[in-house]
């Protein structure tokens, strides 16, 4: 593997993960906002509060990672799709940083009226950003962000690639969301409210599986480079999410919560890697490709040994964290 | 004083102004943030060390609610760092296209402490009542750390700016990059340390101002004492170093920046020795209302009696930095700072005589409002630096005119993040506010509020 596709490589792990974790984060916010009034909506506040709290901030770092391995990396890449996607990417900044704010703000609200406010707040953004994410990766996967210079604001990411990208992210956030806050509830002694989040959970599950396949048919026009690489390349990582997909749906409707987590991961994962094989070796579909785009050797050299030391520092410490969170000790209030 | 500065912007880039304007506020909001992300959880560590060791109620209580209090700053910061980070492609996108691999590796490393730090806040704040004791303290000190190699970073970028290495531009081309020589750059350790020392002070006396307050308003328990002493004995220290830090940072800058230093010391000629000019502004080229005390001004910026501070008059004009602000705002943080100092010291040698400042209201508001006015020595003195540099945003290769997109669209964005910014305020302020009435009342934990029924969230404590 050459330097430059390893450190793409570093940089797509990082798309993974955010899309992991920082996606069951955003989803969680979906299940905030159809939770119901003050009181009957309590509970899967309470619980949603309890389990990304001691980890949004570790996940939202994941969106760090990319953008700073991205413009050290690929500089030209970076400030031309800064450039062409600028009012996506400032509505998702929009919703990142309400959310966060009002995340932390809600915890220790005086009132309920100030909670309330910040509880929506929070919601909401949880809701959006995904969705402009979204149109951002399919701004990239159809081959809209030109190499020097945007044509106008709206092109690059008012399409349909980009649109179904965006459903499509705000689905897979809330589908993810779901099975984890259901393991939760499960695992938290509180079955009734795990059966509530199960039946949603499958229902975002199935219309997100759905709007799936229905997006392959405009995709074979719209972004013929990323549906041939789909088709080719990355066939066996759709297939596989596919699967894993669908056992996720069966494992809930069995109540295997435990085991539907993993299934549900593996399905994310797989299908936002199937995007990066599928558009392999471009950096910028049909405009720059990942060598063509590439930094200086040297920064290349040193961003690999970053990622290595992160490996070793960070991944530890992440794992140690995670596994606190899914613990019984730390979920029993 | 404005007015010139802008009209000779109107020819720049539609992208520049409002790009500088909204750098400004986003990097001046940040930078408070980041002061209590670096220094608090070494703060934290030693009241929560206290309790631990001494069994003592008093320092634990204090140092979970610190936590707390840190949890929403860090909260906050860790959103207005995300805006930056999207700003360095969307603001500038000259810079990061062409030098994006060159100054980027520091971020990678900033980037990893800042990961460290969100990772172990997120245990420490959650540990209460669910870690043994010991190993709960522990996690507060990944996190003290990585403050530090996160500041060190941020500052080797911001100092490679001032003096750019390890690449060459051969007929405009960059080339020989050297990510190492930008990461270890000869100005970063002073850089950092100057900044390090800052946010101590912000933290410090911010915090300490708190417990002043509360003082002020007739609670004088060991509650308040102790709130009191553990931070202003850090800003103490801080306070005391940093004209030292200050001092050693600026030295050989009539070699490095000598625009900059002209700018600080208001030389508009080569005067030797030369004074230093306490207060006074530049108008129509001449020096107006100034103090000039003889001599000091080589010996401050040259260690020398006869070396003369290199006159404004010998920089053409257009790399000349706008000379007022950077020398009000130089000579603000100095004189802050120096403020600072002596009032610790005086507490400390009264303290060491027998006497207490403490009961003496006069110095407890002196101390409620040492915290802001670290602020803005803080703030001030981060204006100095970054002005002074202008018109070069790396200096002496790129100017920041050149970095800057032909977006002015951006006046837009600029009134939208000034709104999103002043709501994220209030509501930082309005909570912890509400925060601190509610343990002035006695509630420990905060009911959860989701509900009307007040569904305990917050657990076992």
């Amino acid at each position: 593997m050459s330097l430059e596709v390893a450190v793409a490589a570093a940089l797509f792990v990082g798309v993974v993960a955010y899309a992991v974790l920082g996606g069951a984060d955003f989803g969680s916010g979906f299940f905030d906002l159809i939770a119901g009034g003050d009181r009957s909506g309590a509970r899967v506040r309470t619980l949603v509060d309890h389990s990304i709290g001691p980890v949004w901030e570790a996940n939202h770092v994941w969106l760090i990672y990319v953008l700073v391995t991205w413009w050290t990396g690929f500089p030209e890449s970076f400030a031309a799709a800064m450039d062409a996607l600028i009012l996506p990417l400032l509505f998702a900044l929009l919703g990142i940083v309400l959310r966060g704010a009002s995340f932390a703000f809600r915890k220790y609200a005086e009132t309920l009226g100030q909670a309330r406010l910040f509880g929506v707040v929070f919601a909401t953004s949880s809701v959006i950003t995904p969705f402009f994410l979204g149109t951002v990766a399919g701004g990239i996967a159809s081959g809209r962000v030109p190499a020097t210079g945007r044509e106008d604001l709206w092109s690059a990411w008012v399409n349909p690639t980009s649109l179904f990208g965006g459903v499509i992210a705000v689905g897979t956030c809330a589908f993810l969301a779901g099975v984890f806050l259901t393991a939760d509830a499960e695992r938290g002694g509180e079955p009734d409210l795990a059966d509530w989040l199960r039946t949603r959970a499958l229902g975002v599950g199935v219309v997100t599986g759905a709007v799936v396949f229905a997006a392959l048919v405009p995709l074979t026009r719209d972004a013929p480079t990323l549906a041939e690489g789909l088709a080719g390349r990355a066939a066996p990582l759709v297939l596989a999410s596919g699967l894993a997909g669908t056992a996720t749906l069966v494992l809930l409707a069995r109540r295997r919560y435990e085991v539907a987590r993993i299934a549900a991961v593996v399905a994310v994962a797989a299908v936002v890697s199937g995007w990066g094989v599928g558009q392999y070796p471009w950096l910028l579909v049909d405009e720059v490709t990942i060598s063509a785009g590439a930094g200086a050797p040297a920064t290349l050299q040193g961003l690999l040994i970053a990622v290595g030391l992160a490996a070793v520092l960070v991944l530890p410490a992440l794992v140690y964290l995670l596994r606190l969170t899914q613990s019984e000790e730390w979920t029993r209030h | 004083m404005i007015s010139p500065d802008l009209l000779s912007l109107v020819a720049e880039p539609g992208g520049l102004l409002p790009a500088r304007q909204q750098m400004a506020l986003s990097l001046g909001s940040h930078i408070v943030l980041a002061c209590f992300g670096v220094a608090f959880p070494a703060m934290i560590f030693v009241m929560h060390l206290r309790g631990v060791r001494h069994d003592d109620e008093r320092a634990l209580r204090l140092a979970q609610r610190w936590a707390k209090a840190s949890a929403v700053l860090f909260a906050v910061g860790a959103v207005s760092g995300t805006v930056l980070s999207f700003e360095m492609g969307l603001l500038w996108p000259g810079l990061m296209g062409t030098y994006g691999d060159v100054l980027g590796l520091p971020f990678a490393f900033e980037g990893l402490a800042f990961f460290i730090e969100a990772i172990f806040i997120g245990i420490y704040l959650y540990g209460w009542g669910r870690m043994p004791a010991r190993q709960h303290l522990l996690m507060l000190v990944p996190m003290a750390i990585a403050g530090v190699v996160g500041t060190y970073c941020v500052l080797a970028v911001n100092a490679w700016m001032n003096v750019p290495v390890g690449f060459r531009l051969v007929d405009g081309e960059v080339t020989d990059v050297d990510p190492w020589a930008v990461l270890f750059n000869s100005q970063a350790l002073m850089q950092m340390l100057h900044m390090w020392l800052a946010a101590y002070m912000v933290a410090g006396f911010c915090v300490a101002g708190v417990y002043a307050v509360g003082m002020l308003r007739g609670r004088r328990d060991e509650h308040h004492r102790l709130g009191f002493v553990v931070p202003f004995a850090f800003a103490t220290v801080a306070a005391l170093a940093q004209p030292f830090v200050g001092h050693l940072l600026g030295d050989g800058l009539a070699e490095r920046q000598p625009a900059k230093l002209a700018a600080f010391e208001l030389a508009e000629t080569t005067e030797s020795p030369s004074p230093l000019r306490i207060g006074g502004i530049y108008v129509d080229g001449e020096v107006r209302g100034s103090i000039d005390v003889p001599v000091l001004g080589s010996v401050l910026a040259n260690n020398s009696l006869s070396e003369p501070v290199p006159g404004w008059d010998t920089i053409p004009e257009e790399d000349r930095p706008p000379i007022n602000l950077t020398h009000l705002s130089f000579q603000a943080m100095v004189g802050i700072g120096s403020l600072l100092a002596g009032g610790v010291a005086l507490y400390w040698v009264l303290r060491w005589r027998g006497r207490d400042l403490l009961r003496h209201r006069w110095f407890l508001r002196a101390v409620a409002v040492s915290g802001p006015l670290a602020v803005v020595a803080m703030e001030a003195g981060w204006i100095a630096t970054e002005v002074g540099r202008q018109p070069w945003i790396v200096y002496g290769v790129m100017r920041t005119s050149e970095a800057a997109g032909d977006n002015s669209g951006l006046w837009w964005l600029l009134g939208a993040t000034t709104a999103l910014y002043t709501a994220m305020g209030v509501g930082a302020a309005v909570v912890l506010r509400s925060m601190a009435r509610r343990w002035r009342e006695g509630e420990e934990s905060l009911p959860s509020p989701y509900g009307p029924d007040r569904v305990d969230a917050e657990g076992a404590r």
